[in-house]
């Protein structure tokens, strides 16, 4: 790595620093367009008492799912947590923490913490158990919770393209979470299926600058499909 | 007779105006995509960042990278347009969506609405349905009146956690159309063969029974 160029050539020098008990923000909508190299390789790390913010838990096996093998989550941030059964048992049991936060919102937490909005108002979970505890503020005659940002030492992502520079392009719905999770990360790390020499890629096609990324990694990616549903012809 | 699925799914789809931006919740409102009228243009929103969402793909088309909040894979129509999660609620908490349809456990006169969570059973998660219910103006919930056992599902206040406060005003169940004002449900129409007694009795909140109530017709 030198002056802009964010790349790096292998998973392990990708998330140097990770220590245990970090918080780590994570892009990817079920299995679609999550970083599953750089998964594979907390795993291999063996960080633990991680709390981990992202849309879903993975799957048994799969993505998030495969941190909870070896208990290296200890708290989850996320809005769904279904179609996990290890992750259910660790819960149940208690070794795991869950915070469960309304989709849109666990995306604008991202989003502010990446924008250096430290909190902001929202009706969605207001009297609702997610408001519980929350300031609440009446504007034009509709009550608000406030929500704060999310903040991560490091966040991971996976994006379609890069340039050497970072910036990026995603790929149909595996763009979901990933924006966000880059910017809310002290390090953001970011794999990609092909980087390509700086002026390759159109300024105005550009879906996130390279100002958020501080790493990047070229991978190659499995993109397990969680529901093959299709119609005949 | 009680509606099917495939009836809710028809009567949901009256609801569409041409030019509508919809989302619809997984299940019932899902099914409601196959009964757009041919003349009309209704745009599918899909919360995980597709606006434009199309069928389900060919064998030979299926994307990993293209699937719906659902996680099945889809397709996308021309004019489609693809954004990250925070545009997307974005989008939904800013009122542009005109139509959401999503399912409930209960519904209560008051217009809360129960759909994420049965204490002491598996805790799934509410996903996108607070911000949904929370930004929509227009929403229709779909459900079942009452239980298995006979318990009505449309109560004078919700017993299990909400999703939404205030929210809901328009709920259709397999028994009847019903918006809700005032602190009260208001029958607006039945079921075809379904009596006025039959949807009284398995109505938990105070009902409103207007002098005419049409059957549905599909």
């Amino acid at each position: 790595m030198s002056g802009f160029d964010k790349v790096v050539t292998s998973y392990e020098e990708a998330l140097e620093g990770l220590e245990d008990n970090m918080t780590i923000i994570a892009g990817g909508f079920g299995l679609c367009g999550i970083p599953e190299n750089l998964i594979k390789e907390i795993k291999r790390r063996g960080t633990k008492g991680l709390t981990i913010a992202s849309n879903n838990a993975g799957v048994d096996g799969k993505g998030l799912g495969i941190l909870l093998e070896d208990q290296q989550i200890k708290k989850m941030i996320a809005s769904y947590v279904g179609e996990n059964a290890l992750f259910e048992a660790q819960m149940m049991s208690g070794e795991l923490e869950v915070e469960l936060t309304p989709q849109g919102t666990l995306a604008e937490k991202m989003r502010a913490g990446g924008a250096g909005i430290p909190a902001f108002f929202t009706a969605t979970g207001y009297g609702t158990p997610v408001g519980e505890g929350k300031e609440v503020r009446e504007f034009d005659g509709r009550n608000y919770i406030l929500e704060e940002a999310l903040y991560g030492d490091f966040s991971i992502a996976k994006a379609w393209k890069a340039d050497r520079y970072g910036n990026l392009m995603f790929r149909k719905t595996a763009r979901n979470f990933n924006p966000m999770a880059i910017t809310a990360g002290k390090i953001s790390v970011v794999e990609v299926e092909e980087i390509v020499e700086v002026g390759q890629l159109d300024p105005d096609e550009i879906h996130l600058p390279g100002i958020y990324v501080n790493r990047l990694i070229q991978g190659t990616f499995e993109k397990t499909i969680e529901q093959r549903t299709v119609r005949s012809a | 007779m009680a509606l099917t699925r495939e009836q809710l799914a028809q009567r949901v789809a009256q609801e569409f105006k041409d030019g509508y931006y919809v989302n619809l919740g997984i299940g019932i409102p899902t099914l409601a995509a196959n009964y757009i009228p041919d003349d009309m243009q209704v745009m599918l929103q899909s919360e995980n960042g597709l606006l434009g969402m199309g069928a389900f793909p060919l064998d030979e088309e299926v994307d990993a990278d293209l699937i719906n909040a659902g996680k099945q894979t889809v397709t996308m129509v021309p004019g489609a347009s693809i954004f990250s999660s925070a545009e997307s609620f974005a989008m939904i908490r800013g009122g542009h969506v005109d139509l959401t349809v999503l399912g409930a456990f209960e519904v209560d006169c008051q217009g809360n609405i129960a759909s994420y969570m049965i204490p002491g059973k598996l805790i799934k998660g509410m996903g996108g349905a607070m911000d949904l219910v929370a930004g929509a103006d227009n929403i229709i919930v779909t459900m079942t009146h009452a239980s298995k056992s006979g318990a009505s599902k449309l109560l004078a206040e919700c017993t299990l956690p909400l999703t939404g406060k205030g929210c809901i005003k328009r709920v259709l169940t397999d028994l009847a159309l019903m918006d809700i004002a005032d602190g009260k449900f208001i029958l607006r129409e039945r079921a075809p063969g379904v009596t006025v007694e039959e949807i009284a009795k398995l109505t938990g909140g105070e009902l409103v029974i207007p002098d005419n109530v049409p059957e549905m017709t599909f």
